[in-house]
């Protein structure tokens, strides 16, 4: 599971990590958080609270929280804070909550 | 030495709540204790139903329509305050067996004047989008409503007090005041509080109290546990169930029942209800209710497999062993009264108790005949049946 | 990381935390003797307080900006050398959901922390722990005062920002105000400016003549006298201004926070008329108002409490560590705030005496140890307390609530008309406390509002505020495919 942790990243650089935030692509490194990922790179708020629609991003910091909830790889409602990056990753921000995963086509699990 | 009232409601639940409040709309002084706060008990550990759907003709389908025109008449002002929604309940078959004895019900029910549309299986997904593949037809009841039951319990007492009444929180009763035959009032750590009425609406624990007067009330405690989601999107929009639901509200079986219960709530929470068990006022969480909770949620609406549940709580429905609530006068201790027993069905019946009470308490005759509900109906036999009460630990 | 996990481990003594308490207690049971397993949510061990960058990425950390690193590489060792030799067995990446009593001991049930990203666990990827004896060392989190603009994206937990710097090596902006009380306020600011931040100020509520009643509890922990020298040195390098009796009244922004209000505030945390400041151009500024214990796990298995100095609810342990539960150990914050150096104590402590039990332990040999470093923990939270008035700093709109956004006036509401004057209470009215966090931020501060301005809650207060029936959100999926293993 974490073998794409550091390896395998198009842009060469050593320990560069290439992930998209609501499908733009941004850089880290490679042991970051998504939450770092994303507030060096200057998003400090990726989620509307569902009353007010107010912006949050990370809080806590260590998972307590919940503020800096966020869609990771089709994962609803990960913790920023927690999510270590891989290259490729693709983050979503959410102005409403997410959505679970609905049933796939017919015949399509068990 | 207390103030005198003329009515002394013991509990501020839903149900004393209630009584509380059309007890002053009916000029009464009143005075309210509650061993804690408002809305400590199984008011706060239920889902908020007000439903026709799962009612058995007689008595009980009566106080249930005459409690619904309470909420819409009486109370309606108030609705806003306790999230009052008439979102209707839908009921699913998704077995042929069920589907007929679904068809049965609502016939009867139908005959009773009760309001009832058959859901084909199109209807049913119109309905609700995100229903089981399996399911093979329904009913709806556009009757059914929820309430916040907390809210309820809370605005009703300050209604209530905003009329005149007094409201003493913390403190429990630890006997009755006698003269004679006739109950008095009540002990308190805070001192003898005299009434011409003491009303007994401390639902699950309606029996100690009602041996602290020297009468018994067999009400028992039936433990439900209801789990909570995370906050979705909209997702189900009625309160909707499976068959099997009404035969376990009037099971007498003493082990774990479940069937599925699940509805959206205004803040974007679901909850998946209700399991059934006899165990006293044991208060172990229990993993089998939690599977059995999970599995019946995921069977009716299969996205639920991939949501977290974020937090569970249970409580203790007070039921009598006829499965009606006991309303009204005991003449075996004249001067007390009782509005205890109504099972899973306290909050939608918490309006039309009060306010028949209220009127009985007055000296009128109520709108309703409170005789199938009276106090003293289970005879001597009864007091057997309160002799292994378990101990309250709330 | 994790690859198979075992869906049902056995083990004499289980151990929940990987923190400075729960290694500790790991590595003392196992060397005793005992068969161990660790649940940790995180997913390499050090906890909070030796957080550090994942390990596949920095493979050999140098233990810049810890304390007591030293005494982490030795337990680190001992740890690593118990799982070589199979005597502990070591699940990462879980949250513990549930904790029961059962005959045989103790079961824990685990959820996967996070299901994204390398460290992920599988969607149903739970695991059942059986142990003779349990080991409780959840630690704890900031406690947070709100105020208001402190639910603006920009404003974190002062820990929160430490955490940060410790496990991504940089820093969540440039400048940075950190306020509130207490000694913890120091090595996060000093974080901060060693990474390269610029810290406008430190706020301190309190002032250091609140310690002159304790200096001699305070004297019996020295290496606390050495550790404010090397941050005040830190300060002086980075001209880093301490402001005491002072708070932030107001976080400044729209969408952001962008500067800070602050006031001088009297002894009691009354604002001092015409002390406004501004800070302009701030990006993130800390709040820590001390540490809330994780006591949901010790709750629902219904340890005895009791309220520790710093105003926290905390479990009541023999000198053994053990609580009122036979067989059930509570290291670390959750006896009381105190520390990580009292806290590996309290580890040591506790996984002998799991180890040994039932039969005691003969001699505890930390004993008088921790009482020094407990003294001090109760002198330090003497001289940091939460300022009496500072419900007062409220506005009716300030959010109290993050998750369900309830506001102080809400509460107050709730407090005045409804009659909820316990947070379980005001959780039913106003939904404080029933959103995704389920109140462990907003807990403590709405169980004081239930109280009233200038109260302390009760214990039943702290205690609704702080049971949580799930310890952590679980997957219904998970649920539905429990096994029965009560019996």
């Amino acid at each position: 599971m974490s073998a794409n942790t550091s390896g395998n990243n198009p842009s060469g650089t050593p320990g560069e990590v290439t992930v998209s935030f609501d499908g733009r692509p941004i850089t880290t490194s490679a042991g970051q958080s998504v939450g770092s990922a994303l507030v060096t790179n200057g998003i400090t708020a990726w989620r509307d609270t569902r009353k007010h629609a107010r912006p949050r991003g990370l809080f806590c910091g260590i998972g307590v929280c919940f503020d800096c909830l966020v869609t990771v790889d089709g994962a609803p409602n990960q913790r920023a804070c927690l999510v270590e990056v891989h290259e490729g990753m693709e983050i979503k921000g959410s102005s409403e909550p997410n959505v679970p995963p609905l049933a796939e086509p017919e015949g399509g699990r068990k | 030495m207390n103030a005198a009232s003329d009515v002394l409601v013991i509990g501020a639940g839903v149900i004393g709540a209630a009584t509380a409040y059309f007890a002053t709309q009916q000029g009464l002084t009143v005075t309210v204790l509650d061993k804690g706060l408002p809305a400590s008990g199984t008011s706060s550990a239920c889902e908020g139903n007000i439903l026709v759907s799962d009612k058995e003709l007689g008595p009980e389908l009566e106080l249930t329509r005459y409690s619904l025109d309470v909420w819409h008449g009486d109370l309606a002002e108030h609705k806003r305050l306790w999230e009052f929604e008439s979102k209707g309940g839908i009921i699913v078959a998704s077995r042929e067996s069920s589907l007929a004895s679904l068809n049965r019900v609502m016939a009867s029910q139908a005959g009773y004047g009760v309001r009832v549309d058959r859901l084909d299986p199109d209807d049913l997904r119109k309905a609700e989008p995100h229903i089981t593949p399996d399911a093979l037809g329904g009913a709806f009841y556009p009757e059914d409503c929820q309430v916040q039951p907390m809210l309820v319990a809370g605005h009703l007492v300050r209604l209530a007090t905003q009329a005149g009444a007094r409201f003493v929180a913390d403190t429990p009763v630890s006997g009755f005041l006698r003269s004679g035959d006739r109950v008095t009032g009540v002990r308190t750590p805070r001192g003898d509080f005299s009434a011409g009425a003491v009303v007994n609406c401390t639902g699950t624990w309606a029996g100690q109290l009602a041996a602290l007067a020297g009468v018994s009330v067999p009400v028992l405690p039936r433990r439900g546990f209801v789990m909570v989601t995370e906050p979705l999107p909209p997702m189900i929009h009625h309160k909707v169930y499976a068959a099997e639901y009404i035969d376990n509200v009037g099971s007498s079986d003493a082990g774990l029942q479940a069937s599925p219960v699940v509805e959206g709530t205004p803040s974007g929470t679901i909850l998946i209800g209700s399991t059934r068990e006899r165990v006293g006022f044991d208060r172990t969480v229990s993993t089998d209710a939690l599977r059995l909770l999970a599995g019946n949620g995921v069977s009716l609406f299969p996205f639920l497999e991939h949501v977290k549940a974020i937090r569970h709580y249970h409580g203790f429905r007070p039921y009598c062993p006829d499965h009606l609530p006991v309303i009204g006068h005991d003449e075996r201790a004249p001067g007390l009264w009782h509005a205890a027993g109504h099972e899973g069905a306290g909050i939608g019946l918490s309006a039309g108790t009060g306010k028949l009470l209220a009127q009985a308490l007055a000296g009128q005759s109520p709108d309703l005949a409170l005789a199938p509900f009276a106090p003293a109906r289970f005879g001597e036999q009864a007091l057997n049946s309160t002799t292994h009460r378990e101990e309250a630990t709330a | 990381m994790s690859a198979a996990l075992p869906g049902t481990v056995e083990a004499d003594v289980a151990v929940v935390g990987a923190g400075p308490a729960g290694l500790a207690a790991a590595v003392a049971s196992a060397e005793a003797g005992a068969a161990v397993v660790v649940v940790d949510a995180g997913p390499q061990p050090g906890g909070q307080f030796w957080r550090h960058r994942p390990e596949s990425v920095e493979p050999d950390p140098d233990g810049k900006g810890h304390h007591g690193w030293r005494t982490y590489r030795d337990l680190r060792a001992r740890f690593d050398a118990a799982r070589h030799s199979g005597r502990i067995t070591y699940v990462p990446g879980q949250q513990v959901w549930m904790a029961e009593k059962v005959h045989a001991g103790f079961v824990v049930r685990t959820t996967p922390t996070v299901t994204a990203g390398p460290t992920s666990g599988t969607a149903d990827g739970g695991s059942t722990v059986v142990a003779r004896r349990l080991v409780l060392c959840p630690g704890g989190y900031d406690r947070q005062l709100p105020v208001p603009g402190w639910d603006l994206p920009g404003v974190m937990a002062a820990g929160g920002i430490q955490a940060f710097i410790k496990g991504n090596g940089g820093l969540p902006g440039k400048r940075f105000v950190i306020a509130g009380t207490g000694p913890f306020l120091l090595p996060v600011a000093a974080g901060i400016a060693e990474a390269g931040g610029q810290v406008l100020a430190v706020l301190e509520s309190s002032s250091p003549k609140a310690w002159l009643p304790h200096l001699r509890a305070a004297a019996g922990v020295p290496e606390k006298a050495l550790e404010g020298v090397e941050y005040g040195a830190v300060f002086a390098r980075h001209r880093i201004p301490y402001r005491i009796r002072t708070i932030v009244t107001e976080v400044l922004g729209t969408d952001c926070a962008s500067g800070v209000r602050t006031a001088k505030v009297d002894a009691e945390g009354r604002v001092r008329p015409g002390t406004e400041r501004v800070y302009r151009d701030v990006d993130v500024v800390g709040f820590g108002w001390g540490f809330t214990p994780q006591m949901e796990l010790p709750l629902s298995l219904g340890v005895e409490t009791r309220m520790d100095a710093d105003g926290s609810l905390v479990g009541v342990v023999t000198e053994r560590q053990e609580s009122s539960i036979p067989g059930l150990f509570l290291a670390g914050e959750v006896t009381g705030v105190g520390g990580a150096t009292l806290a590996v104590l309290e580890g040591l402590t506790a996984g002998t005496a799991a180890a040994a039990a039932p039969a005691p332990a003969a001699v505890v040999p930390g004993l008088r140890a921790m009482a020094r470093h407990r003294r001090f923990a109760e002198a330090m939270h003497r001289a940091h307390p939460v300022p009496a008035a500072w419900q007062d700093w409220l506005a009716p709109q300030t959010t109290v609530c993050r998750c369900e956004e309830v506001t102080a006036g809400e509460i107050t509401a709730a407090r005045d008309d409804l009659g909820a004057h316990h947070a379980r209470t005001l959780k039913s009215f106003t939904r404080a406390g029933m959103g995704w966090c389920q109140g462990r931020v907003c807990g403590f501060a709405a169980a004081c509002l239930g109280a009233g301005p200038g109260a302390a809650p009760s214990i039943e207060s702290l205690s609704g505020a702080a049971k949580r029936p799930l310890a952590a959100p679980v997957g219904i999926g998970e649920l539905a495919a429990l096994k029965n293993t009560d019996d």
